[in-house]
């Protein structure tokens, strides 16, 4: 397979060897969204970048927005055109692996699913994660939704300062 | 054709086993369900997860409500099944002896039997694996998800395939610490999403990492680890011990073929499936015609693939029996077989394509 011009060096290939990928890794496979894009509008990310049979976000979008298609080892290839960022994808992905995020000025907004007791609450004052779990900056609990429909994975909705906003992926458990 | 009366007989009510007793009671043909457990379900009620696959496969789907879903319906079609029942003889000419509530023994003459009786998890010995504490990652699961008893508060867990990092995911949900996930070979090896999850939780990945000892007194108190060379040899000067409480291995495994081997099935070495395993055709029959063998006996893949094999078998036993004609059977399997090839593509299901071909190939070598 020829490598593409931004292939990420072994070094920064860090799913298979560390557990989560890097962010070279995650933009090498074109799902981190610019700095512009956040400010535009919330980005749903969606960091599944190996080939595993599953389909769960496009048939939860009802946008039609995320598409994997046949076979269902694609990866999930997303339309920022037709995304609404309802988020109905986060709760519906078995690998937790979609997120939104947006910025505000110098506030920065993620949406992650959750799956852990206790679940928090509304302005909990919370410490945001990286994908390797390091504590990276402190955060506070904008939402958190859980309707019959998620199936017992809540969603969760934080706030933490916009330099962050690549790094952050979840937070530490209460 | 004349209709076979005699039952066929399911051994194994996990999701194979269960669906190929619907499959077998929806074409009306008498069927037979056995299993050695109090309950039905085989693993499915022990996986809380959502699980991956194509809506079709129930995809999202936690694996516990999929269980409940197969129970549902075999009781619907009001198919018979025998809980507590042991079958622990099977000849070549189809006689099934079976142990109830280890006290009343009886057999009786099958048309067609369907094994599916799964796998066991393998163990890696070492020093101190005999102490309290010690245990395999499915056991971990069984004691969180089924008795809701948390078997320790510190746990290191030996293996990175897709069991030990969703055990490892459900013992922190449980309420556990996971001190490590340590895995000998140089890469990682369940799906990226799982092990991202667990990561996220603050949980260290060790590739090139295997468990040196175990040490405490009445149980264990500490693992020393330690790095490994290409050939896993430990290497000197790279021991580290970590606090932890309890241990548990999820290092593969092995089809359970024992009833498989009594009734005269031919096997084949296949070790990315897990080992030695029946041969079997594109409709899972094995080298014994009347005797179908689906899920992990066939060679250990996932509850989404043992489901569709065990319909697959199901299908065409009823089909054999003389309950569905050839073009209906080869309706309801040309669907069968769509989804399980879609199951098998990708970077993880290749292999394991691969290797079913092999054993179709040897099949028909075999035993044309």
């Amino acid at each position: 397979m020829p490598m593409s011009p931004d292939a990420p060096d072994a070094s920064d290939r860090t799913l298979k060897t560390l557990g989560a990928p890097s962010l070279a890794e995650l933009r090498a496979a074109g799902v981190v969204p610019s700095r512009e894009e956040l400010a535009a509008h919330p980005c749903v990310c969606v960091e599944c970048i190996e080939e595993i049979p599953c389909n769960p976000c496009e048939t939860s979008c009802p946008q039609g927005a995320l598409t994997v298609g046949q076979p269902i080892t694609n990866l999930p290839v997303l339309d920022r055109q037709k995304c609404t960022a309802c988020g109905l994808c986060i709760p519906a992905c078995p690998g937790l692996a979609v997120v939104i995020k947006s910025l505000e000025g110098d506030r920065a907004k993620i949406r992650f699913p959750w799956e852990y007791l206790p679940v928090p609450a509304k302005g909990d004052r919370v410490e945001m994660v990286d994908r390797l779990g390091n504590p990276v900056c402190g955060g506070t609990v904008v939402s958190v939704i859980n309707p019959a429909r998620n199936n017992r994975t809540a969603v969760v909705t934080a706030e933490f300062p916009a330099e962050y906003v690549d790094d952050v992926i979840s937070m530490r458990r209460l | 054709m004349e209709r076979d009366t005699r039952p066929a007989v399911v051994v194994g009510a996990g999701p194979a086993g269960l669906c190929a007793a619907i499959e077998l009671k929806r074409a009306g043909a008498p069927v037979l369900l056995m299993d050695e457990n109090a309950k039905p379900g085989g693993q499915l009620f022990k996986q809380i997860h959502k699980f991956f696959g194509s809506q079709e496969h129930r995809a999202g789907v936690r694996g516990i409500e999929i269980g409940k879903d197969l129970l549902r319906e075999s009781l619907d079609l009001g198919i018979d099944v025998r809980l507590d029942t042991e079958v622990v003889g099977l000849d070549p000419n189809l006689k099934v002896w079976a142990v109830e509530g280890r006290r009343r023994s009886y057999t009786l003459d099958a048309s067609r039997v369907i094994l599916a009786t799964g796998a066991t998890e393998n163990a890696v010995p070492f020093p101190g694996w005999t102490l309290p504490g010690v245990m395999t990652a499915g056991c971990a699961q069984t004691l969180i998800n089924v008795h809701r008893v948390l078997p320790g508060k510190r746990i290191l867990m030996v293996g990175s395939g897709n069991v030990g990092v969703i055990v490892a995911y459900q013992l922190i949900q449980a309420g556990a610490e996971v001190a490590a996930v340590i895995e000998a070979a140089p890469a990682l090896g369940g799906y990226g999403v799982h092990t991202a999850k667990v990561r996220r939780a603050g949980v260290p990945m060790l590739v090139r990492t295997t468990i040196v000892r175990a040490e405490g007194n009445e149980g264990v108190e500490r693992a020393v680890i330690s790095e490994v060379d290409g050939k896993f040899k430990p290497l000197a000067g790279t021991e580290r011990t970590l606090d932890v409480d309890t241990i548990c291995l999820a290092v593969g495994l092995t089809p359970s073929i024992e009833l498989a081997s009594l009734a005269g099935c031919r096997t084949f070495f296949v070790p990315e499936l897990g080992g030695h395993m029946p041969l079997h055709d594109e409709f899972m029959r094995s080298s014994v015609p009347a005797v179908y063998v689906v899920g992990d006996i066939a060679g250990v893949e996932e509850a989404s693939t043992a489901m569709e094999e065990g319909r697959l078998a199901g299908i065409h036993a009823a089909f054999s029996m003389g309950y569905l004609d050839s073009g209906e059977m080869e309706r309801r399997t040309a669907d069968t077989r769509r989804r399980l090839r879609a199951l098998r593509q990708g970077v993880f299901g290749a292999k394991r394509f691969t290797a079913k071909e092999r054993i179709l190939a040897e099949k028909e070598k075999e035993c044309p």
